[in-house]
């Protein structure tokens, strides 16, 4: 008997899915300079969404709908909780410098709550066929909104590269659950690991080189290395808001629907070394080029692919400790690496002219609330105690020593150290350069601040008691196994 | 009727064609299309797998990857529409501003 | 009530933050307003949580303020919550009383200073922290308190760091205290290690079951305390940095300097009485180190000449008596002492302030005397003060200091030469004390003729203070007034659950003659009347003679006069060879070996960065290209293991 469908469980889904329309609908109706009353539709239907989310954190009874395609159990919410952070921080981070840059594109809030929606589905997804379906639905608006400032060639060309990229990763991520496909004859996942449970015979090459297919068609949304190479360039060029977007939901999206994979993969076989190889690659790939940039929006972009690598030590770690340290760290990423964006978004006054770390020069003594904001940001970027990132990569890394993992946790601290320099760049720059030109007043806008403020608070909250956030964290982990 | 493997075969050879074509061309719309064919590979594979597993889902699967690709064809035509305005141009090897 | 508890120390921490980020921003009056009535609140608070405290019984006088968990590591926790008890009670009513006071005193003394808000907001944060300090309820949290006043210390010696000598003061007195620091955190970790807790209530409770009386172990933690104590109460051989902090503003140095920071040793040693009781070899040490620091500095207060300078001597003499008292296991008469001295060295300290306000910042006694009559408010509220230090019957200090040396004669651990160090510090101490006051205030004037132009007597908002603390010096010493004089020594058996008085001591106690305490008494008495006599002797009548005595034991003079040569001892000893070192180890080992290391890797990573970077052509085929080959790789892997 399969189980019915079980509204309930898509509830969050819906409430963003729905809003979207709304906004699309509404935005019809609006003038060019009313566009703003979008982006308080959007925060409404978001923190809808995230309350339902935490009610359904209590869901009694069957958590499984549409015949098991999807799913509402702890670890889907937590990242469904990440994501509806993610996105509210992206729309408050966004409404100063949509209205000054393209004020007349409303869409830009549909998109990035499509975008959302997609992910979410990703989170709850039973089964392949969710997956990769949730998976374009978070890209497609995600190409679109790379490109949406086309008064920029960077942003038209960021989303030429993202797109082109994007399909081609699609094809063999399909490729893979084809050959899933045809291992099982069925694409669920829970349906799956009982057929393996139960002994039935299947063909452990389709299902070893499916799975990784799958996984390369994930780790080039999260920017795994030798798949990152479009992250750079299409940083680069989108807009600075849907950058700060993309940096963090779609990456713990991806990173999500590894952790549902494996279920089906570790039985088969034992993908630790590559996990291991890719974490070490990633990592150091990730840091070395970023010690270089000068554009900073590259440089965070470097920095994210590091991030991937050291989320991938979790992953390489595995189990309870490994996907809880994976979790938490997703939602530090989040939030520490949206609030160095705000700033970004905060001093690109003028698009462009900003946005070279070099120009940063005496922004300490001119902005010093921004200053120190940034500074704390890059600090817990760069996992120095006292902030969110270092108790995260604490985690992570005593993860991977408990596991017997030395050379890996030696490697990534390792790498941790050679990211603090070029993050460390940002505040010297800030502090101990002169301005080569006259300062510019910033204008500060209120939702800029209200993103800022709320990231600031996180990081240091978490920074110094992390122990709520952890048990969150643990919970989701738990309820995976 | 062909055994399974040939179906496999022929659509890991489109596959193959269509990866080989988007590695080749500088024209962005060959591009897309040799991606489309890859997609199209896979479908093959779907309606082999499900015409000899007697299942179903294989071809509902088809029919949503049709959708995905003909949303992917509205986005990305219109990327490449957007891009040939600047550049009067589609050859990919031209947009290369963003680098290193 | 716990709500009350709680709120005892966030009073000053919000007129911390408020006037430290308004700044300059605010008006003086609203500074003056939110700075002393912080503190005042925090007074009031801590005497409604003493009075209900007062309600319970006896044994089980006790009020939590728990504010949340801290961190929680394993089996280590440790959080932030408060213990009131009437130890915590005595402490915070002293540091927020007095505190209160010397804001007040403040208000007057810092009028025209340019780093008003700046002095007051450290002032703030200065007594947030010693609250904290004295309410903790574990060694952790106490630990924040003890260095959160380090670092108030530090910022308030060197308080105008524009002077050089002021804020080398500050970097000396942090240094040093950092040493003790050492010491403390060391005993931390052990006692941790130990017992598996750093709670108060609990290692009082876990000691003697868990620790072996006398033993290596116990023994090794109380040191390693005693080591912070030693460094925080300006203790042989720590003390150095007490009389340089002089540099700073003088109601700094009442308050923080005398008053209160500095006996923060005394208090953790009475705090972690349980684990002092079980290791004799520490008390010894305690109250060795307690006697010889008393009659140490004492002899060093006879000849200096900077009015500051001679309280500050005054205060490491008087804190070795408190650390004496503990030594011989009488807890309670060292926080007695505490207590009475808080209150009488306040006034010293305050009427010295008034003394050098009145003078335009002149410090040398040499350039003082007659003042009398020119400041006849000032003069009778030190008068009280010197009296009350001096140990004069019926004044607070006498019935504090007699305990002391009571104590140190009749105790288990006490031993009739600690009493002898303790007798001999009374006569210096009445004499170096009366020596200051003929020279400030009797005799012919000196003052220069630029500060006569200016003498002028303080302004109410200064006199008002010290006239409270006069009271206080002179009936404070009545909660404690021993069985002897027909008194119920109150104050002791207040204090008495908390402190673990070992039962020997009370026990050896009792042995002595009942007439034996009336005849010590006496001794003190006669003692002080004797250092009074020569003091009167020496400055008012023969105002010729110190000198000449200075020449005939020209040799000693000058000993006790470059205070033993300490600071030069130690700068020999301990500051030039560490320079030294550091200086091969900068020079060579640094900046060649570890520096060039260093930037040896940091060029290699840049120009990998560099030479990389090129990988990432731009162009959206050889992205793809990359991609596929990591297909290839990783589909080749997997064939390669199902071959």
């Amino acid at each position: 008997m399969m189980p019915p469908i079980n509204w309930p469980v898509i509830y969050p889904e819906l409430a963003i899915c729905i809003t979207a329309f709304i906004v699309l609908i509404v935005d019809l109706f609006l003038p060019g300079r009313h566009k703003w009353v979008l982006s308080l539709i959007s925060i409404f239907g978001v923190l809808v969404a995230l309350q339902i989310v935490f009610m359904n954190f209590g869901l009694k009874g069957d958590t499984k709908a549409f015949f098991g395609m999807v799913v509402s159990d702890a670890t889907g919410l937590y990242f469904k909780t990440i994501f509806c952070i993610g996105t509210l921080l992206a729309i408050f981070v966004s409404i100063t410098y949509q209205r000054r840059e393209f004020p007349e594109v409303g869409e830009f809030y549909t998109l990035m709550l499509l975008s959302t929606f997609g992910m979410m589905i990703m989170a709850s997804a039973l089964d392949l066929i969710t997956i990769f379906l949730g998976l374009e639905m978070m890209s497609i608006p995600l190409y679109v909104l790379a490109g949406i400032y086309r008064g920029r060639y960077r942003s038209r060309e960021a989303a030429l590269k993202y797109f082109l990229l994007g399909a081609f990763a699609s094809g063999f991520l399909l490729y893979g659950i084809a050959l899933i496909y045809g291992a099982f004859g069925t694409t669920n996942i829970t349906r799956i690991v009982e057929l393996i449970a139960d002994g039935k015979p299947y063909s452990p090459f389709f299902v070893g080189v499916g799975s990784v297919l799958v996984l390369i068609g994930l780790a080039f949304k999260a920017g795994v290395v030798p798949f990152h190479m479009w992250i750079p360039d299409v940083y680069e060029g989108a807009p600075a808001p849907v950058t700060a977007f993309m940096s963090a939901g779609p990456k713990a999206a991806a990173i999500v629907a590894i952790l549902r994979i494996f279920v089906i993969t570790t039985p088969v076989i034992d993908l630790t070394w590559v996990f291991w190889v890719l974490a070490v690659v990633t990592m150091t790939w990730g840091n070395i080029l970023a010690i270089n940039q000068n554009n900073i929006k590259r440089m965070l972009a470097y920095s994210s692919i590091a991030h991937v690598g050291y989320l991938l030590v979790a992953i390489t770690v595995g189990g309870e400790e490994g996907v809880s340290s994976a979790a938490f760290y997703l939602l530090v990423y989040t939030i520490m690496n949206i609030g160095a964006f705000a700033i970004v978004v905060l001093f690109a006054e003028r698009e462009e002219f900003y946005e070279n770390i070099s120009d940063y020069a005496g922004f300490g003594s001119r902005f010093p609330f921004a200053a120190i904001t940034m500074t704390i940001f890059m600090a817990s970027l760069g996992g120095i105690p006292g902030t969110a990132g270092f108790v995260g990569k604490f985690m992570i890394f005593s993860g991977a020593i408990n596991h017997g993992f030395y050379w890996l946790a030696v490697i990534g601290v390792l790498n941790s150290l050679v990211s603090i320099y070029y993050y460390l760049r940002v505040v010297v720059a800030m502090y101990m350069r002169q301005p080569q030109t006259r300062l510019v007043d910033i204008a500060i806008s209120p939702s800029l601040m209200i993103a800022i403020i709320i990231t600031l608070l996180l990081v240091i909250q978490i920074g110094i008691f992390p122990d709520n956030w952890l048990s969150l964290a643990k919970q989701a982990a738990s309820l995976a196994f | 009727m062909a055994p399974l493997s040939y179906y496999l075969i022929l659509s890991a050879m489109l596959f193959t064609i269509g990866v080989w074509g988007v590695l080749r061309n500088r024209n962005a719309l060959i591009i897309f299309m040799s991606i489309e064919l890859m997609l199209n590979a896979v479908n093959i594979t779907l309606m082999a797998f499900s015409s000899f597993l007697k299942d179903f889902s294989g071809q509902v699967f088809v029919f949503l990857v049709m959708a995905i690709a003909a949303a992917e064809v509205a986005v990305g035509l219109a990327i490449i529409v957007s891009i040939f305005r600047v550049k009067e141009s589609i050859n990919v090897d031209d947009v290369n501003l963003m680098k290193w | 009530m716990e709500m009350i508890v709680k709120l005892i120390p966030v009073f000053p921490l919000f007129g911390f933050l408020i006037i430290g980020l308004t700044n300059k921003k605010m008006p003086k009056q609203v500074v003056n307003i939110i700075a002393c009535g912080s503190v005042f609140l925090s007074f009031v608070a801590g005497t409604i949580a003493f009075f209900s405290l007062l309600g319970m019984p006896s044994n089980s006088r006790f009020i939590t303020g728990f504010w949340f968990d801290w961190i929680i590591a394993g089996s280590f926790s440790s959080s932030v919550s408060f213990m009131f008890d009437p130890l915590a009670a005595v402490m915070v009513l002293v540091v927020s009383g007095v505190s209160f006071i010397i804001h007040v005193y403040s208000i007057g003394y810092m009028a025209h200073d340019g780093g008003y808000w700046r002095y007051f907001s450290f002032l703030n944060l200065f007594v947030f922290s010693m609250l904290l300090l004295v309410l903790a309820d574990n060694v952790l949290l106490l630990f924040v308190g003890w260095e959160g006043v380090g670092l108030c210390s530090y910022l308030l010696i060197g308080f105008w760091f524009h002077k050089k000598s002021a804020s080398d003061a500050g970097k000396k007195a942090f240094i040093v205290n950092r040493i003790g620091d050492f010491g403390f955190l060391l005993g931390i970790m052990l006692l941790f290690w130990t017992l598996g807790s750093t709670n108060i209530k609990e290692i009082s409770h876990l000691a003697p079951e868990m620790l072996v009386a006398g033993g290596g172990l116990v023994t090794a933690i109380t040191l390693l305390f005693l080591v912070g104590a030693v460094g925080k109460s300006a203790q042989i051989p720590l003390y150095v940095w007490l009389p340089d902090a002089m540099e700073g503003p003088t109601p700094v140095s009442a308050l923080i300097h005398a008053a209160t920071m500095v006996t923060a040793g005394v208090y953790m040693i009475a705090r972690l009485s349980a684990l002092y009781v079980l290791a004799p070899t520490s008390m010894a040490i305690v109250a060795i180190v307690g006697g010889f620091t008393a009659l140490y500095a004492a002899t060093i207060g006879l000849a200096q000449n900077d009015i500051k300078r001679v309280l500050a001597y005054s205060t490491i003499s008087q804190i070795g008596y408190m650390f004496l008292a503990c030594g011989v296991g009488a807890f309670s008469a060292g926080i007695f002492h505490l207590t009475t001295h808080a209150f009488f060295k306040a006034l010293l300290f305050m009427g010295a302030g008034s003394v050098i306000h009145a003078l335009s910042g002149e410090q040398d006694m040499r350039y003082m005397g007659g003042l009398k009559n020119r400041l006849p408010f000032t003069y009778k509220a030190f008068l009280i003060a010197t009296l009350s230090i001096s140990g004069i019957p019926l004044l607070a200090g006498f019935f504090s200091k007699d305990e002391i040396l009571w104590k140190a004669y009749s105790s288990g651990h006490g031993h009739p030469l600690l009493w002898i160090l303790g007798l001999i510090t009374a006569i210096l101490t009445a004499f170096y004390m009366f020596r200051l006051l003929y020279l400030t205030f009797h005799g012919k004037s000196n003052v220069t003729a630029e500060a006569e132009k200016h003498l002028h007597e303080s302004p109410p908002v200064m006199l008002i203070p010290l006239y409270i603390l006069a009271f206080l010096s002179i009936f404070g010493g009545y909660i404690g007034l021993p069985h002897a004089l027909g008194g119920g020594a109150w104050f002791e058996n207040f204090l008495m659950p908390v402190i673990a008085e070992s039962a020997h001591v009370i026990e050896t106690g009792s042995h002595h003659a009942p007439s034996l305490e009336y005849i010590l008494m006496l001794a003190s008495v006669v003692a002080v009347l004797l250092g009074i006599v020569v003091a009167y002797n020496f400055y008012i009548k023969n105002p010729e003679k110190p000198k000449q005595l200075a020449q005939r034991f020209a040799g000693c003079y000058r000993l006790i006069f470059n205070k033993y040569y300490i600071d030069e001892v130690y700068d020999y000893l301990i500051v030039k060879p560490l320079y030294i070192l550091s200086l091969i180890f900068w020079k060579i080992f640094d900046v060649r070996v570890i520096d060039g290391f260093v930037n040896r890797l940091a060029k290699f990573f840049g120009s990998m960065s560099e030479r990389f970077r090129i990988l990432q052509t731009g162009f959206v085929r050889n992205y793809a290209l990359v991609f596929f080959i990591g297909v290839i790789i990783l589909v080749g892997y997997l064939c390669y293991i199902f071959r």
